[in-house]
Protein backbone atom coordinates (compact mmCIF):
# COMPACT_ATOMS: atom_id res chain seq x y z
CA UNK A 1 0.00 0.00 0.00
CA UNK A 2 1.28 3.52 -1.30
CA UNK A 3 0.44 6.58 1.65
CA UNK A 4 0.73 9.61 -0.50
CA UNK A 5 2.03 12.37 1.62
CA UNK A 6 -0.53 14.69 1.45
CA UNK A 7 -3.71 15.21 3.28
CA UNK A 8 -6.09 13.49 1.61
CA UNK A 9 -9.11 14.83 2.78
CA UNK A 10 -10.20 17.80 0.99
CA UNK A 11 -13.90 18.51 2.77
CA UNK A 12 -12.85 19.38 6.77
CA UNK A 13 -15.28 16.70 8.32
CA UNK A 14 -14.52 14.04 6.53
CA UNK A 15 -14.38 11.10 8.13
CA UNK A 16 -13.72 8.23 5.43
CA UNK A 17 -11.25 9.07 2.31
CA UNK A 18 -9.92 6.34 -0.56
CA UNK A 19 -8.07 8.74 -3.11
CA UNK A 20 -7.18 5.96 -6.16
CA UNK A 21 -7.81 3.19 -4.63
CA UNK A 22 -7.32 -0.03 -6.44
CA UNK A 23 -6.95 -3.64 -5.04
CA UNK A 24 -5.57 -6.63 -7.04
CA UNK A 25 -5.69 -9.88 -5.27
CA UNK A 26 -3.16 -12.56 -5.34
CA UNK A 27 -5.05 -14.80 -7.76
CA UNK A 28 -5.00 -11.43 -10.02
CA UNK A 29 -7.88 -10.33 -9.94
CA UNK A 30 -8.80 -6.88 -10.24
CA UNK A 31 -11.32 -5.85 -7.71
CA UNK A 32 -11.01 -2.16 -7.82
CA UNK A 33 -9.14 0.53 -9.86
CA UNK A 34 -9.10 4.12 -9.11
CA UNK A 35 -11.69 4.44 -6.86
CA UNK A 36 -12.33 7.52 -5.28
CA UNK A 37 -14.91 7.83 -2.00
CA UNK A 38 -14.92 10.69 0.65
CA UNK A 39 -18.07 10.34 3.79
CA UNK A 40 -18.62 13.03 5.88
CA UNK A 41 -19.51 13.10 9.13
CA UNK A 42 -22.36 11.66 10.20
CA UNK A 43 -23.21 10.44 6.75
CA UNK A 44 -26.27 8.06 5.69
CA UNK A 45 -24.40 6.55 1.95
CA UNK A 46 -24.64 2.99 0.00
CA UNK A 47 -22.22 1.95 -1.74
CA UNK A 48 -24.73 0.48 -5.05
CA UNK A 49 -23.35 -2.03 -7.55
CA UNK A 50 -23.78 -5.60 -9.46
CA UNK A 51 -22.50 -8.17 -7.51
CA UNK A 52 -18.21 -8.46 -7.57
CA UNK A 53 -18.32 -5.17 -8.53
CA UNK A 54 -15.72 -4.65 -5.14
CA UNK A 55 -17.96 -2.75 -3.22
CA UNK A 56 -17.39 -5.52 -0.39
CA UNK A 57 -13.70 -5.49 -0.79
CA UNK A 58 -13.76 -1.72 -0.32
CA UNK A 59 -15.60 -1.85 2.83
CA UNK A 60 -12.80 -4.47 3.69
CA UNK A 61 -10.26 -1.84 3.16
CA UNK A 62 -12.20 0.87 5.18
CA UNK A 63 -12.27 -1.34 7.93
CA UNK A 64 -8.62 -2.70 7.73
CA UNK A 65 -9.60 -5.65 7.31
CA UNK A 66 -7.89 -5.88 3.63
CA UNK A 67 -5.06 -3.37 2.58
CA UNK A 68 -5.56 -1.57 -0.84
CA UNK A 69 -2.71 -2.56 -3.44
CA UNK A 70 -2.46 1.32 -4.54
CA UNK A 71 -3.72 4.52 -3.46
CA UNK A 72 -4.13 6.27 -0.38
CA UNK A 73 -6.94 5.12 2.64
CA UNK A 74 -7.76 7.92 5.38
CA UNK A 75 -9.80 7.08 8.13
CA UNK A 76 -10.61 9.18 11.02
CA UNK A 77 -12.57 6.63 12.70
CA UNK A 78 -10.07 3.96 12.66
CA UNK A 79 -10.27 1.88 16.26
CA UNK A 80 -14.05 2.92 16.39
CA UNK A 81 -15.68 0.95 13.42
CA UNK A 82 -18.61 -1.20 14.04
CA UNK A 83 -18.56 -4.09 10.90
CA UNK A 84 -22.04 -6.10 10.11
CA UNK A 85 -21.54 -8.57 7.96
CA UNK A 86 -23.64 -10.38 5.04
CA UNK A 87 -24.32 -13.29 7.68
CA UNK A 88 -24.90 -12.86 11.21
CA UNK A 89 -21.63 -13.95 12.29
CA UNK A 90 -22.66 -14.87 15.62
CA UNK A 91 -20.92 -17.24 18.03
CA UNK A 92 -23.24 -20.04 18.30
CA UNK A 93 -21.78 -21.48 21.44
CA UNK A 94 -22.66 -17.82 22.87
CA UNK A 95 -25.57 -16.16 24.15
CA UNK A 96 -27.41 -13.26 22.33
CA UNK A 97 -25.63 -11.33 25.54
CA UNK A 98 -22.32 -12.90 25.25
CA UNK A 99 -22.26 -11.83 21.66
CA UNK A 100 -22.77 -8.39 22.02
CA UNK A 101 -20.31 -8.28 24.77
CA UNK A 102 -17.53 -9.89 23.13
CA UNK A 103 -16.15 -6.60 21.44
CA UNK A 104 -16.14 -4.90 25.10
CA UNK A 105 -14.94 -8.36 26.24
CA UNK A 106 -11.80 -8.13 23.75
CA UNK A 107 -10.62 -4.74 24.57
CA UNK A 108 -10.88 -5.58 28.60
CA UNK A 109 -13.56 -2.58 28.83
CA UNK A 110 -16.62 -3.37 31.14
CA UNK A 111 -20.07 -3.62 29.97
CA UNK A 112 -21.99 -1.37 32.54
CA UNK A 113 -25.05 -1.41 30.82
CA UNK A 114 -24.03 -0.84 27.75
CA UNK A 115 -25.08 -4.46 26.47
CA UNK A 116 -28.58 -4.13 27.75
CA UNK A 117 -28.67 -0.70 25.71
CA UNK A 118 -27.66 -2.23 22.78
CA UNK A 119 -29.94 -4.58 22.43
CA UNK A 120 -32.89 -2.33 23.58
CA UNK A 121 -32.14 -0.45 21.02
CA UNK A 122 -32.46 -3.23 18.54
CA UNK A 123 -35.45 -4.92 19.93
CA UNK A 124 -33.91 -7.68 21.50
CA UNK A 125 -34.15 -6.74 25.39
CA UNK A 126 -36.27 -9.94 26.06
CA UNK A 127 -33.77 -12.29 24.34
CA UNK A 128 -30.30 -11.66 25.38
CA UNK A 129 -30.07 -15.35 26.89
CA UNK A 130 -31.36 -16.75 23.73
CA UNK A 131 -28.71 -18.58 21.40
CA UNK A 132 -28.35 -17.66 18.05
CA UNK A 133 -29.97 -20.78 16.86
CA UNK A 134 -33.05 -20.42 18.40
CA UNK A 135 -33.57 -16.45 16.50
CA UNK A 136 -35.33 -16.19 13.45
CA UNK A 137 -33.05 -14.97 10.43
CA UNK A 138 -34.22 -11.27 11.61
CA UNK A 139 -33.27 -11.39 15.34
CA UNK A 140 -30.29 -12.97 13.70
CA UNK A 141 -29.53 -9.68 12.14
CA UNK A 142 -30.11 -7.09 14.91
CA UNK A 143 -28.06 -8.87 17.46
CA UNK A 144 -25.14 -8.37 15.21
CA UNK A 145 -26.35 -5.16 14.99
CA UNK A 146 -26.39 -4.81 18.21
CA UNK A 147 -22.86 -6.00 18.61
CA UNK A 148 -21.58 -3.38 16.39
CA UNK A 149 -23.18 -0.53 18.08
CA UNK A 150 -22.13 -1.83 21.61
CA UNK A 151 -18.87 0.11 21.44
CA UNK A 152 -20.17 3.24 20.01
CA UNK A 153 -18.30 3.61 17.18
CA UNK A 154 -18.26 6.29 14.83
CA UNK A 155 -18.69 4.44 11.93
CA UNK A 156 -20.95 1.63 11.36
CA UNK A 157 -20.23 -0.28 8.48
CA UNK A 158 -22.56 -2.92 6.75
CA UNK A 159 -22.13 -5.50 4.27
CA UNK A 160 -25.18 -6.17 2.43
CA UNK A 161 -26.74 -6.95 5.48
CA UNK A 162 -29.84 -7.45 4.91
CA UNK A 163 -29.50 -9.48 1.73
CA UNK A 164 -30.70 -12.72 2.83
CA UNK A 165 -33.87 -11.90 4.37
CA UNK A 166 -37.52 -12.36 3.36
CA UNK A 167 -39.06 -8.67 2.29
CA UNK A 168 -40.79 -8.39 5.35
CA UNK A 169 -38.24 -8.32 7.59
CA UNK A 170 -35.93 -6.18 5.63
CA UNK A 171 -38.33 -3.35 5.65
CA UNK A 172 -38.70 -3.81 9.21
CA UNK A 173 -34.66 -3.61 9.84
CA UNK A 174 -34.74 -0.38 7.22
CA UNK A 175 -36.95 1.64 9.36
CA UNK A 176 -35.20 0.19 12.76
CA UNK A 177 -31.91 0.77 11.44
CA UNK A 178 -33.01 4.29 10.13
CA UNK A 179 -34.71 4.95 13.50
CA UNK A 180 -31.04 4.17 15.38
CA UNK A 181 -29.02 6.12 12.71
CA UNK A 182 -31.02 9.54 13.18
CA UNK A 183 -30.84 8.69 16.95
CA UNK A 184 -26.97 8.23 17.47
CA UNK A 185 -26.23 10.07 13.74
CA UNK A 186 -23.00 8.27 13.02
CA UNK A 187 -21.54 7.70 9.77
CA UNK A 188 -23.33 4.87 8.29
CA UNK A 189 -21.09 2.91 4.88
CA UNK A 190 -24.09 0.39 3.80
CA UNK A 191 -23.37 -1.89 0.96
CA UNK A 192 -26.14 -2.96 -1.31
CA UNK A 193 -27.18 -4.72 -4.52
CA UNK A 194 -31.02 -3.40 -4.04
CA UNK A 195 -31.57 -0.12 -6.13
CA UNK A 196 -34.76 0.20 -3.71
CA UNK A 197 -32.82 -0.34 -0.65
CA UNK A 198 -30.28 2.32 -1.41
CA UNK A 199 -32.82 4.85 -2.51
CA UNK A 200 -34.97 4.42 1.10
CA UNK A 201 -31.96 4.69 3.14
CA UNK A 202 -29.24 6.88 1.97
CA UNK A 203 -28.59 10.54 1.58
CA UNK A 204 -26.39 9.66 -1.17
CA UNK A 205 -25.85 6.54 -3.03
CA UNK A 206 -22.80 5.38 -4.82
CA UNK A 207 -23.44 3.90 -7.58
CA UNK A 208 -20.10 1.57 -9.08
CA UNK A 209 -19.22 0.05 -12.25
CA UNK A 210 -18.34 -3.89 -12.62
CA UNK A 211 -14.91 -5.27 -11.63
CA UNK A 212 -12.53 -3.31 -11.51
CA UNK A 213 -15.08 -1.30 -9.37
CA UNK A 214 -14.90 2.86 -9.43
CA UNK A 215 -17.59 4.89 -8.91
CA UNK A 216 -19.59 5.98 -12.12
CA UNK A 217 -21.75 8.55 -10.56
CA UNK A 218 -22.88 9.61 -7.07
CA UNK A 219 -26.78 10.61 -6.47
CA UNK A 220 -28.21 12.72 -3.53
CA UNK A 221 -31.31 11.40 -2.26
CA UNK A 222 -32.60 14.67 -0.59
CA UNK A 223 -35.82 13.18 0.68
CA UNK A 224 -36.56 14.20 4.42
CA UNK A 225 -35.94 12.08 7.33
CA UNK A 226 -37.77 10.55 9.09
CA UNK A 227 -38.74 8.11 6.12
CA UNK A 228 -41.49 5.99 6.35
CA UNK A 229 -43.88 3.76 4.88
CA UNK A 230 -45.26 6.45 3.12
CA UNK A 231 -42.43 7.72 1.77
CA UNK A 232 -41.81 4.02 0.36
CA UNK A 233 -45.06 3.85 -1.32
CA UNK A 234 -44.72 8.17 -2.79
CA UNK A 235 -43.76 9.17 -6.25
CA UNK A 236 -40.45 10.44 -4.78
CA UNK A 237 -39.58 7.34 -4.02
CA UNK A 238 -40.16 5.87 -7.54
CA UNK A 239 -38.89 8.49 -9.31
CA UNK A 240 -35.63 8.44 -7.37
CA UNK A 241 -35.48 4.61 -8.23
CA UNK A 242 -35.98 5.26 -11.35
CA UNK A 243 -33.38 7.60 -11.48
CA UNK A 244 -30.97 5.40 -9.80
CA UNK A 245 -31.80 2.33 -11.96
CA UNK A 246 -31.08 4.27 -14.89
CA UNK A 247 -27.64 5.19 -13.33
CA UNK A 248 -26.96 1.80 -12.68
CA UNK A 249 -27.67 0.26 -15.95
CA UNK A 250 -25.59 2.93 -17.71
CA UNK A 251 -23.11 1.76 -15.35
CA UNK A 252 -23.07 -1.53 -16.47
CA UNK A 253 -23.69 -0.20 -19.73
CA UNK A 254 -19.48 -0.65 -20.80
CA UNK A 255 -19.46 -4.23 -19.41
CA UNK A 256 -20.84 -8.07 -20.51
CA UNK A 257 -23.66 -8.21 -17.77
CA UNK B 1 -45.52 -48.68 19.88
CA UNK B 2 -43.20 -45.14 19.96
CA UNK B 3 -40.19 -45.37 18.17
CA UNK B 4 -38.08 -44.87 21.26
CA UNK B 5 -39.67 -47.89 22.82
CA UNK B 6 -38.44 -49.77 19.55
CA UNK B 7 -34.85 -48.77 20.13
CA UNK B 8 -34.51 -50.09 23.29
CA UNK B 9 -36.93 -53.40 22.79
CA UNK B 10 -35.41 -54.54 19.33
CA UNK B 11 -31.78 -54.72 20.53
CA UNK B 12 -32.85 -56.75 23.66
CA UNK B 13 -35.21 -58.70 21.53
CA UNK B 14 -31.87 -59.92 19.29
CA UNK B 15 -29.79 -60.52 22.51
CA UNK B 16 -32.38 -63.04 23.82
CA UNK B 17 -32.65 -64.56 20.16
CA UNK B 18 -28.80 -64.69 20.25
CA UNK B 19 -28.43 -66.67 23.91
CA UNK B 20 -31.04 -68.95 23.20
CA UNK B 21 -29.57 -69.98 19.97
CA UNK B 22 -26.06 -70.54 21.69
CA UNK B 23 -27.94 -71.94 25.09
CA UNK B 24 -29.61 -74.50 22.56
CA UNK B 25 -26.98 -74.95 20.00
CA UNK B 26 -24.35 -76.03 23.36
CA UNK B 27 -26.98 -78.54 24.82
CA UNK B 28 -28.25 -80.01 21.87
CA UNK B 29 -24.86 -81.00 19.93
CA UNK B 30 -23.36 -81.30 24.01
CA UNK B 31 -20.46 -78.83 23.13
CA UNK B 32 -17.71 -79.54 26.28
CA UNK B 33 -17.86 -76.25 28.43
CA UNK B 34 -13.43 -76.07 27.63
CA UNK B 35 -14.76 -75.97 23.69
CA UNK B 36 -17.78 -73.46 24.11
CA UNK B 37 -19.73 -72.76 27.44
CA UNK B 38 -23.14 -71.85 27.59
CA UNK B 39 -24.33 -68.69 28.67
CA UNK B 40 -25.51 -70.01 31.90
CA UNK B 41 -22.28 -70.97 32.83
CA UNK B 42 -20.25 -67.92 31.68
CA UNK B 43 -22.88 -66.00 33.89
CA UNK B 44 -22.19 -68.01 36.92
CA UNK B 45 -18.03 -68.09 36.35
CA UNK B 46 -18.45 -64.48 36.65
CA UNK B 47 -20.11 -64.10 39.46
CA UNK B 48 -17.61 -67.33 41.07
CA UNK B 49 -14.83 -65.27 40.02
CA UNK B 50 -16.32 -61.79 41.00
CA UNK B 51 -13.39 -60.64 42.76
CA UNK B 52 -10.31 -62.14 40.84
CA UNK B 53 -12.25 -60.56 37.61
CA UNK B 54 -13.47 -56.89 39.39
CA UNK B 55 -9.71 -56.59 40.49
CA UNK B 56 -8.67 -57.27 36.39
CA UNK B 57 -11.50 -54.94 35.69
CA UNK B 58 -10.07 -51.87 37.90
CA UNK B 59 -6.43 -52.43 36.66
CA UNK B 60 -7.84 -52.06 32.81
CA UNK B 61 -9.93 -49.50 33.21
CA UNK B 62 -6.89 -47.78 35.38
CA UNK B 63 -4.54 -48.13 32.34
CA UNK B 64 -7.39 -46.94 29.68
CA UNK B 65 -8.28 -44.17 31.88
CA UNK B 66 -4.33 -42.69 32.01
CA UNK B 67 -4.06 -43.19 28.36
CA UNK B 68 -6.94 -41.39 26.91
CA UNK B 69 -6.01 -38.59 29.75
CA UNK B 70 -2.99 -38.76 28.56
CA UNK B 71 -4.10 -38.92 24.93
CA UNK B 72 -6.45 -35.74 25.53
CA UNK B 73 -4.07 -33.66 26.58
CA UNK B 74 -1.43 -34.64 24.45
CA UNK B 75 -3.71 -34.69 21.43
CA UNK B 76 -5.37 -31.09 22.51
CA UNK B 77 -1.79 -29.54 23.23
CA UNK B 78 0.11 -31.02 20.32
CA UNK B 79 -3.32 -29.37 18.18
CA UNK B 80 -3.13 -26.07 19.26
CA UNK B 81 0.50 -26.06 18.74
CA UNK B 82 0.31 -27.07 15.42
CA UNK B 83 -2.38 -24.31 14.88
CA UNK B 84 -0.17 -21.17 16.73
CA UNK B 85 3.09 -22.55 14.96
CA UNK B 86 3.28 -23.70 11.14
CA UNK B 87 6.85 -25.10 11.49
CA UNK B 88 5.48 -27.21 14.40
CA UNK B 89 2.83 -28.56 12.09
CA UNK B 90 5.36 -29.59 9.37
CA UNK B 91 8.08 -30.17 11.75
CA UNK B 92 6.20 -33.41 13.45
CA UNK B 93 2.77 -34.39 11.56
CA UNK B 94 4.28 -37.20 9.23
CA UNK B 95 5.40 -38.05 12.24
CA UNK B 96 2.26 -38.56 14.22
CA UNK B 97 1.10 -40.24 11.03
CA UNK B 98 3.17 -42.90 10.84
CA UNK B 99 2.94 -43.62 14.55
CA UNK B 100 -0.53 -43.85 13.76
CA UNK B 101 -0.63 -45.96 11.08
CA UNK B 102 2.34 -48.42 12.18
CA UNK B 103 -0.01 -51.27 13.85
CA UNK B 104 0.42 -51.15 17.72
CA UNK B 105 0.33 -55.12 17.78
CA UNK B 106 3.11 -54.39 16.19
CA UNK B 107 4.83 -51.63 18.48
CA UNK B 108 3.92 -53.12 21.64
CA UNK B 109 6.58 -55.77 21.53
CA UNK B 110 9.36 -53.64 21.34
CA UNK B 111 7.75 -51.16 23.58
CA UNK B 112 7.31 -54.00 26.40
CA UNK B 113 11.30 -54.60 25.38
CA UNK B 114 12.51 -51.40 26.22
CA UNK B 115 9.58 -49.82 29.28
CA UNK B 116 8.55 -51.37 32.32
CA UNK B 117 5.10 -53.68 31.65
CA UNK B 118 2.92 -51.27 32.96
CA UNK B 119 4.78 -48.46 31.22
CA UNK B 120 4.30 -50.11 27.99
CA UNK B 121 0.71 -51.11 28.53
CA UNK B 122 0.53 -47.21 29.05
CA UNK B 123 2.33 -46.10 25.90
CA UNK B 124 0.59 -48.49 23.95
CA UNK B 125 -2.90 -46.93 24.43
CA UNK B 126 -1.57 -42.92 24.13
CA UNK B 127 -0.62 -44.31 20.83
CA UNK B 128 -3.59 -45.39 19.62
CA UNK B 129 -5.56 -42.97 21.25
CA UNK B 130 -4.44 -39.73 20.84
CA UNK B 131 -4.02 -39.33 16.91
CA UNK B 132 -8.05 -39.14 16.28
CA UNK B 133 -7.93 -36.18 19.59
CA UNK B 134 -5.39 -34.57 17.80
CA UNK B 135 -6.75 -34.62 14.11
CA UNK B 136 -10.23 -34.09 14.89
CA UNK B 137 -9.26 -31.10 17.01
CA UNK B 138 -6.58 -29.50 14.53
CA UNK B 139 -9.59 -29.81 11.85
CA UNK B 140 -11.67 -27.86 14.01
CA UNK B 141 -9.44 -25.61 15.34
CA UNK B 142 -8.90 -24.29 11.61
CA UNK B 143 -12.55 -24.13 10.16
CA UNK B 144 -13.37 -21.09 12.36
CA UNK B 145 -15.98 -19.05 10.29
CA UNK B 146 -13.52 -16.04 8.09
CA UNK B 147 -15.94 -13.29 9.18
CA UNK B 148 -15.71 -14.61 12.69
CA UNK B 149 -11.86 -14.50 12.13
CA UNK B 150 -12.37 -11.18 10.59
CA UNK B 151 -14.52 -9.73 13.40
CA UNK B 152 -12.06 -10.49 16.01
CA UNK B 153 -9.35 -9.09 13.91
CA UNK B 154 -11.34 -5.63 13.56
CA UNK B 155 -11.59 -5.82 17.36
CA UNK B 156 -7.53 -6.52 17.40
CA UNK B 157 -8.42 -9.24 19.78
CA UNK B 158 -4.67 -10.67 20.70
CA UNK B 159 -3.79 -14.24 19.22
CA UNK B 160 -4.28 -15.68 22.49
CA UNK B 161 -8.20 -14.21 22.58
CA UNK B 162 -8.28 -15.61 19.08
CA UNK B 163 -7.78 -19.17 20.45
CA UNK B 164 -9.35 -19.33 24.09
CA UNK B 165 -12.52 -17.33 22.93
CA UNK B 166 -12.81 -18.22 18.82
CA UNK B 167 -10.91 -21.17 17.94
CA UNK B 168 -11.35 -23.42 21.00
CA UNK B 169 -14.91 -23.07 21.03
CA UNK B 170 -15.46 -23.26 17.41
CA UNK B 171 -13.26 -26.29 17.96
CA UNK B 172 -15.49 -28.12 21.00
CA UNK B 173 -17.75 -30.53 18.75
CA UNK B 174 -14.76 -32.03 16.12
CA UNK B 175 -12.95 -32.07 19.52
CA UNK B 176 -15.28 -34.27 21.38
CA UNK B 177 -15.89 -36.48 18.49
CA UNK B 178 -12.43 -37.27 18.79
CA UNK B 179 -12.24 -38.26 22.24
CA UNK B 180 -15.31 -40.57 22.15
CA UNK B 181 -13.27 -42.38 19.75
CA UNK B 182 -10.14 -42.04 21.78
CA UNK B 183 -11.98 -43.84 24.80
CA UNK B 184 -12.69 -46.91 23.18
CA UNK B 185 -9.35 -46.85 21.41
CA UNK B 186 -7.33 -46.65 24.45
CA UNK B 187 -9.19 -49.27 26.13
CA UNK B 188 -8.44 -51.37 22.53
CA UNK B 189 -4.43 -50.15 23.07
CA UNK B 190 -4.09 -50.97 26.62
CA UNK B 191 -5.76 -54.89 25.89
CA UNK B 192 -3.15 -55.20 23.07
CA UNK B 193 -0.33 -54.33 24.87
CA UNK B 194 -1.43 -56.90 27.53
CA UNK B 195 -1.67 -59.20 25.53
CA UNK B 196 1.36 -58.70 23.58
CA UNK B 197 3.28 -59.02 27.34
CA UNK B 198 1.31 -62.57 27.72
CA UNK B 199 2.61 -65.50 29.46
CA UNK B 200 5.58 -63.32 29.73
CA UNK B 201 4.25 -60.51 31.44
CA UNK B 202 3.05 -59.85 35.07
CA UNK B 203 0.26 -58.06 34.33
CA UNK B 204 -3.39 -58.43 35.95
CA UNK B 205 -5.26 -56.60 33.88
CA UNK B 206 -8.71 -58.24 32.56
CA UNK B 207 -6.86 -58.70 28.83
CA UNK B 208 -3.92 -60.68 30.90
CA UNK B 209 -6.83 -62.67 32.67
CA UNK B 210 -8.06 -63.76 28.97
CA UNK B 211 -4.59 -64.74 27.99
CA UNK B 212 -4.12 -66.60 31.02
CA UNK B 213 -7.49 -68.69 31.00
CA UNK B 214 -6.87 -69.47 27.26
CA UNK B 215 -3.37 -71.37 28.68
CA UNK B 216 -5.55 -73.30 30.91
CA UNK B 217 -8.26 -74.09 29.27
CA UNK B 218 -10.42 -72.06 31.64
CA UNK B 219 -12.56 -71.23 28.35
CA UNK B 220 -15.61 -69.76 31.01
CA UNK B 221 -13.56 -67.26 32.90
CA UNK B 222 -12.35 -66.43 29.03
CA UNK B 223 -15.70 -65.06 27.70
CA UNK B 224 -16.17 -63.81 31.25
CA UNK B 225 -13.44 -61.40 30.88
CA UNK B 226 -14.35 -60.65 27.55
CA UNK B 227 -18.11 -59.82 28.76
CA UNK B 228 -16.72 -56.83 31.17
CA UNK B 229 -14.31 -55.72 28.54
CA UNK B 230 -17.18 -55.38 26.03
CA UNK B 231 -19.05 -54.25 28.92
CA UNK B 232 -16.68 -51.44 29.98
CA UNK B 233 -16.24 -50.13 26.02
CA UNK B 234 -19.70 -49.25 25.82
CA UNK B 235 -19.51 -47.77 29.41
CA UNK B 236 -16.98 -45.62 28.09
CA UNK B 237 -18.56 -44.87 25.08
CA UNK B 238 -21.48 -43.76 26.89
CA UNK B 239 -20.32 -41.53 29.51
CA UNK B 240 -17.85 -39.95 26.42
CA UNK B 241 -21.50 -39.24 24.65
CA UNK B 242 -23.18 -38.00 27.71
CA UNK B 243 -20.55 -35.62 28.80
CA UNK B 244 -20.40 -34.22 24.49
CA UNK B 245 -23.89 -34.23 24.99
CA UNK B 246 -23.68 -32.20 27.91
CA UNK B 247 -21.31 -30.00 26.60
CA UNK B 248 -22.93 -28.90 23.26
CA UNK B 249 -26.89 -29.36 23.75
CA UNK B 250 -27.38 -25.62 23.89
CA UNK B 251 -25.45 -24.81 20.56
CA UNK B 252 -24.28 -27.50 18.37
CA UNK B 253 -27.11 -29.15 15.50
CA UNK B 254 -25.62 -32.58 16.44
CA UNK B 255 -26.88 -32.68 20.12
CA UNK B 256 -30.41 -31.15 18.70
CA UNK B 257 -33.14 -32.87 17.99
CA UNK B 258 -35.13 -31.96 14.72
CA UNK B 259 -38.28 -29.82 14.71
CA UNK B 260 -40.62 -31.61 12.41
Amino acid sequence: MTEHMADPRSISNTVVALRGVGKTFDSGTAALRGFDLAVRDGEFVSLLGPSGCGKSTALRIIAGLSTASEGAVDNSAAGKIGFVFQEPTLMPWADVAANVRLPLELAHATANGAVAQALARVGLGDFAHSYPRELSGGMKMRASIARALVTEPHLLLMDEPFAALDEITRFRLNNDLLAVWQELRRTVIFVTHSVFESVYLSQRIVVMTPRPGRVFTEIAIPAPYPRDEQFRTSADYAGYCRQVAQALGRAMGGAAA
Amino acid sequence: MNGRALRILLPLFVLALVIAAWQAAVAVFAIPPYVLPGPGLVLSTLLADRALLWQSLLVTLTITFEGFVLAAVGGIALAVAFNQWRAVEYSLYPYAVILQVTPVVAIAPLLLIYLPQPLAVLACAWIVAFFPVLANTTLGLSSVDHNLLALFELYKASRWQVLWKLKLPAALPQMLAGLRIAGGLSLIGAVVAEIAAGAAGAGSGLAYRIAESGYRLNIPRMFAALLLLSLAGVVIFFVLSALSYLMLRRWHESALTRER
